[in-house]
């Protein structure tokens, strides 16, 4: 066998990377879906306190949040119609404003849990269980779900750092996207629980 | 040989192909993004003012009815299930339907005990 022609196999399949990507969102949405089940068992089980421990939460503050992330979340999904088209500049200043505004987010929830803190209301803290055992679960269900959220956030702020590197590089360009296509997948995920967060714990008083 | 010539060249057309198909997904212009935002913003407020007014337990069923409309628009333009192929749907469609099961049975035991 002297033939020696070369295939140069390109090893890439954007659909498979996409599927595996949705696959990962799915077992993310049971992960958060059980958590909310406990909190409608606990909700059922506790209706009064639920409601006036809700009250202790600043919907304004929840409102600008929620406002922040689904403008988060536009920015990343103009970044994806810039690389597709072409315009690198467009897409790298796309993707900092959402880099830019989950940094904002993320400030706003220091100073709302910080403030939540100081009065007192935090897992295990006297003040709490003199209030008794409904607000200690809604405080408790509170952090743990704001704070699966906000560790999702962290590492999605760190995948989109690394991804403004590699449009810059050229690596994610016109042709070749996949990539940035599920980073985009995971922040709305990020966005679509923050869509079911806001209103269970800031809205239903 | 020729033969088998032919058979390479047929596999690097192949290959060749499917690149291309991979870069030629749908692409959303920045208009309609903004539009999907907007529809977002308002179904946020509106749901602000409606928890607002005092409805008793209709307040939770209305917060959720807005949330589940949110969230299918973001699913729909935002996820691109709208333009992806309808598998991804149908597993989503899947997936939502054990996590139903998984509530309705738990609350059959919370309500029936």
């Amino acid at each position: 066998m002297e033939h020696s022609t070369v295939i140069s196999h390109v090893h890439r399949d954007d659909e498979a990377d996409k599927l595996g990507m949705w696959l990962f969102i799915f077992s993310e949405l049971l992960l958060f879906g059980v958590l909310f089940l406990t909190y409608s068992v606990y909700r059922y089980l506790n209706p009064v306190a639920f409601g006036l421990a809700a009250e202790e939460l600043d919907v304004v503050i929840g409102t600008i949040n929620t406002v922040i992330l689904l403008l988060s979340s536009l920015t990343i999904a103009m970044s994806i119609t810039a690389v597709q088209t072409g315009r690198t500049q467009h897409a790298i200043i796309f993707l900092g404003a959402t880099l830019f505004l989950s940094l904002v987010f993320m400030v706003n929830k220091y100073f709302e849990w910080s403030g939540k803190i100081s009065h007192g209301l935090y897992p295990g803290s006297e003040h709490l269980q003199g209030l008794g055992q409904g607000d200690t679960l809604f405080f408790g269900l509170y952090y743990m779900l704001t704070g699966v959220h906000a560790l999702h956030m962290i590492i999605g702020m760190a995948i989109i750092g690394f991804v403004i590197y590699e449009v810059k590089r050229g690596k994610i360009n016109k042709g070749d996207y996949a990539y940035l296509e599920n980073t985009g997948l995971y922040w709305h995920l990020v966005d679509l629980i923050w869509i079911f967060l806001f209103p269970l714990f800031y809205l239903v008083t | 040989m020729a033969n088998l010539e032919k058979k390479i060249e047929g596999k690097v057309e192949e290959t060749e192909d499917r690149l291309e198909a991979q870069g030629s997904h749908h692409i959303v212009p920045y208009k309609s993004l903004i539009l999907v935002l907007l529809s977002l913003i308002v179904l946020t407020i509106l749901s602000v003012a409606v928890t607002s007014v005092e409805l008793g337990p209709l307040t939770v069923t209305i917060a959720l009815l807005l949330a589940s409309s949110k969230a299918l628009i973001v699913l729909i333009y935002f996820m691109h299930l709208k333009f992806d192929n309808i598998m991804y749907t149908l597993l989503l469609i899947f997936t939502l339907f054990a996590i139903i099961s998984i509530i309705i049975i738990t609350f059959l035991d919370y309500l029936f005990r």
